[in-house]
């Protein structure tokens, strides 16, 4: 074996790392270490004149090992390795010491620069270990998979479609649309959601290159970047997809109704139904819990009158296998239900309603057909919208949930619009006006006469004190700018409820393999830098499922995240997992324990000449480790993880 | 010079002096981490960039998976002195290798009988499912196991024992 020699790079990052650490000191214990042919400290090593030097010491010096003492690999590691490779070495000849975020970022003085030599010096034992690896690379399947059909799964759809790409748009709701589909107007411009939302989901039913999945679920999902094998559930609609015509004489026809999803139980719905009147498709589903043929065996109303013959009661759930090469993640959010918030009285008192409630009272469309209307069909002469409803609360949510001041602000609009003598009061915390155009709007709605009062609703009641307050809704507030409590008698009370992770959130991280973060929501890979990418390859996340966010925000991240996957498909081509398992024959009795514990069935025991051994399908292999840890003859090891490796940390961290 | 102000200055020093005294006596255990790739390691960094400090008597072992630990790395690190050691990974159910976590919480805990019949005590060998974005439990946890090992003393395992 040749001789091992290691050129180390201590990074200062501006005052980031050297602002804590000694790095010369560090660069110069390096220095003197067994193997080390050059240690130098430098102002930015990720920047170009930092890669430079490293290329052109590799040359100079024959460094055949390179440690980069920085940030944490999960920042730059790819950064220094493809410098390693532009000189000619192996990138995994290379390894990185974090002493930024794990160490000058939490730790002070002496400690701080004992802790990075200490890292160092561990990065430099185990580099010596290393071993050139050889990467693979795999064809990309060029079709994509997005799941959810709101705003955001729609224009990742149609850009990347709009590219000659197939694209399977799975949704789990009868129709695409999501959350924008229920609005009635957006902020600021007061636009009209469907008018802009409408174009957009039909191009999406018709475009020759989008497979529409609707009333579907993603139920398996195997395989890895540039090859996912996903299984779909196409549930049952009882409605022939190619025969209906979308004439809607069944729903007309249909005799039994219940509460509609899409109205939030403010309006109904029949049995058989469109979520509402622009679905994409235009096809409807009947809901076994309500429909009398399923429930009592008679009926069969719609089938009578359907002349196209598209129902089908006999229709079974399908399950649909699909191969794609990226799957984007658009789920979106829940409303936060705020029923456990038990002094708005939300579910006690009729006109205590959440802001999506609203937002149906208020459309053309909706169940009052467009009128601000009570629950017993009189106009309220005064509203109450109370902000933050289990958001920046420490006993429900501490984020803040972004949108509701601005829909807050719109809903005064849109009163004053329809009943201008209404007293609309704004019970705030603080007004964040954000984006753009949305402080102007702020501006403007301050000058229409609503009240702005600033402070958090302790109670909403039905305890009347005055006349006044009689047969009424007294909001209790303390207004923090003219001190003291106030009650506030109102006959309607909106509640602008948090944005949430989807309630299912947790099973669709476990089925994807992506992470969530401390709230809830699916975790990008960095939160700045990596803003729709996952740590798993090939997997995006996109739109409110990572986070609240207003419509502009969820389209730029969709687009983000079409443009990640178009520049996967338009490269053809991935590497594969280098760092995998790997078998010593002279040791493998050939036992089978790695076979039965691996998740991903990679290793199998076969004849080879004879003898049984275990052998690694390197394409199915992730490279986890627990078949080497398992092994009882130590016969399998991981490439780049070898117990030398990990050894030698351990023999350099417990001891400086 | 008023006499405030000098006596002052004279109780500084001594404070001073005495922390320095109880720096250089003061036993400062010595943590080995393992965590994992997808979860401990990331709250590790995210912890960094949330600026929250934690005692610097850990040290970092990065893995896939805590289900590539194998005990005797553990061992290895209390053979050679180590005060207590970290098994840090994905919640159960997070595991990005479905199982990892799990194979690794029964190993662990078999070991930690192993280590009990030696005689090691049983707050030294500690497991903790971090997610990647919980900065605040890898500080605390850190803060947490330093402390309790801090009381406990110097592992019985150490060489040379200074007392």
């Amino acid at each position: 074996m040749a001789e091992v020699r290691i050129g180390v790079y201590v990074c200062h990052c501006g005052t980031n790392i050297a602002g804590t650490v000694d790095v010369e000191e560090v660069a110069r214990y390096a220095k003197q270490l067994p193997s080390v042919v050059i240690a130098r400290d430098y102002m930015f090593m990720c920047s170009d004149p930092g890669q430079a030097l490293i290329k052109s010491d590799i040359k100079e010096f024959s460094l055949n090992r390179v440690v980069v003492a920085s940030c944490s690999p999960r920042m730059h590691e790819p950064t220094f390795q493809r410098a390693c490779q532009d000189a000619g070495l192996n990138p995994y000849l290379y390894e990185q010491a974090n002493i930024r975020e794990q160490c000058s970022w939490v730790h002070e003085g002496d400690e701080a620069t004992q802790k990075a030599k200490a890292l160092v010096e561990a990065a430099i034992r185990r580099v010596s270990h290393h071993e050139p690896l050889e990467i693979k690379e795999i064809p990309v399947n060029p079709n994509t998979l997005i799941i959810g059909g709101g705003i955001a799964g729609i224009q990742a759809a149609l850009d990347i479609a709009d590219s000659e790409h197939r694209v399977y748009l799975v949704e789990r709701e009868p129709s695409i649309g999501g959350h924008m589909s229920q609005f009635d107007k957006t902020f600021p411009t007061l636009d009209c959601a469907a008018c802009i939302l409408t174009p957009k989901m039909t191009a999406v039913g018709q475009h020759p290159y989008i497979d529409l999945f609707t009333y579907s679920e993603v139920e398996e999902v195997s395989g890895y970047i540039g090859d996912f094998k996903v299984k779909i559930r196409k549930k049952a609609r009882y409605v022939d997809e190619e025969r209906c015509t979308g004439c809607g004489v069944c729903q007309e026809k249909c005799p039994w109704k219940t509460d509609s999803e899409f109205d939030i139980g403010l309006g109904k719905r029949k049995a058989i139904y469109f979520p509402f009147p622009q679905a994409v498709p235009m096809v409807p589903v009947i809901d076994r819990e309500h429909c009398a043929y399923f429930l009592k065996g008679t009926c069969r109303a719609c089938e009578r009158f359907c002349e196209a013959k598209a129902i089908n009661f006999e229709q079974t759930d399908q399950i649909l296998e699909l191969e794609v090469g990226a799957i984007i993640v658009a789920t979106g959010y829940d409303l936060m239900d705020p029923t456990p918030i038990t002094q708005y009285g939300y579910g006690r008192f009729d006109n205590v309603i959440t802001s999506l409630q609203f937002e149906r009272v208020v459309d053309c469309v909706g169940p009052t057909g467009g009128k601000i209307l009570l629950k017993d069909g009189t106009q309220p002469k005064s509203i109450a919208i109370i902000h933050c409803v289990g958001s920046r609360d420490q006993n429900y949510h501490t984020y803040c949930s972004r949108v509701c001041c601005e829909y807050a602000l719109k809903f005064s609009h849109l009163i004053k619009e329809e009943i201008p003598d209404a007293d609309v009061y704004q019970m705030y915390i603080d007004m964040r006006c954000f984006g753009k155009g949305y402080e102007e709007f702020y501006d403007r709605l301050s000058h229409e006469g609503v009240n702005f009062i600033r402070g958090k609703v302790a109670k909403v009641t039905d305890e009347a004190v005055t006349d006044e307050e009689r047969g009424r809704l007294v909001v209790i507030v303390e207004d923090t700018l003219l001190p003291g409590v106030i009650r506030v008698p109102v006959d309607m009370v909106i509640l602008c409820a948090a944005i949430e992770p989807r309630s299912d959130a947790e099973e669709v991280a476990k089925l994807l393999k992506i992470n969530r973060s401390i709230e809830g929501f699916f975790m990008e890979r960095h939160p700045k830098l990596e803003p729709v990418s996952t740590p798993t390859e090939g997997i995006f996340i996109v739109g409110c499922c990572q986070g609240p966010k207003d419509i502009p925000d969820s389209v730029a991240q969709a687009l983000g995240g079409a443009s990640k996957v178009l520049s996967l498909i338009s490269r053809g081509k991935v590497s594969l997992l280098a760092a995998t398992a790997k078998v010593d024959e002279m040791r493998c009795h050939g036992c089978g324990r790695c076979e039965e514990i691996c998740e991903f069935h990679a290793p199998k025991v076969i004849n080879k000449n004879g003898v049984m051994v275990s052998e690694i399908n390197e394409a199915l292999c992730q490279g986890c480790g627990l078949c080497a840890v398992t092994c009882p003859a130590e016969a399998i090891s991981i490439r780049h993880f070898t117990q030398e490796e990990i050894k030698s940390m351990v023999d350099v961290l417990t001891e400086s | 010079m008023n006499g405030f102000n000098l006596s002052r200055s004279i109780r500084t020093r001594q404070l001073l002096q005495v922390r320095r005294m109880r720096k250089i006596t003061e036993f400062e255990p010595r943590i080995i981490a393992f965590t994992c790739n997808w979860c401990a390691y990331s709250a590790a960094d995210i912890a960094g960039i949330s600026r929250f400090h934690y005692p610097a008597n850990v040290r970092n072992i990065k893995v896939m998976c805590t289900g590539m630990i194998d005990p005797g790395y553990i061992l290895r690190a209390f053979e050679r002195g180590a005060d207590g050691v970290l098994v840090a990974g994905c919640e159960i159910g997070d595991c990005h290798y479905i199982s990892g976590n799990i194979k690794a919480k029964e190993r662990v805990e078999r070991l930690k009988k192993l280590l009990h019949i030696l005689g090691l005590e049983d707050e030294r060998l500690r497991l903790e499912w971090i997610d990647a974005g919980d900065g605040r439990k890898f500080a605390d946890t850190i803060e947490n196991m330093a402390g309790k090992l801090k009381k406990l003393g110097p592992s019985p395992f150490k060489k040379e024992v200074k007392s």
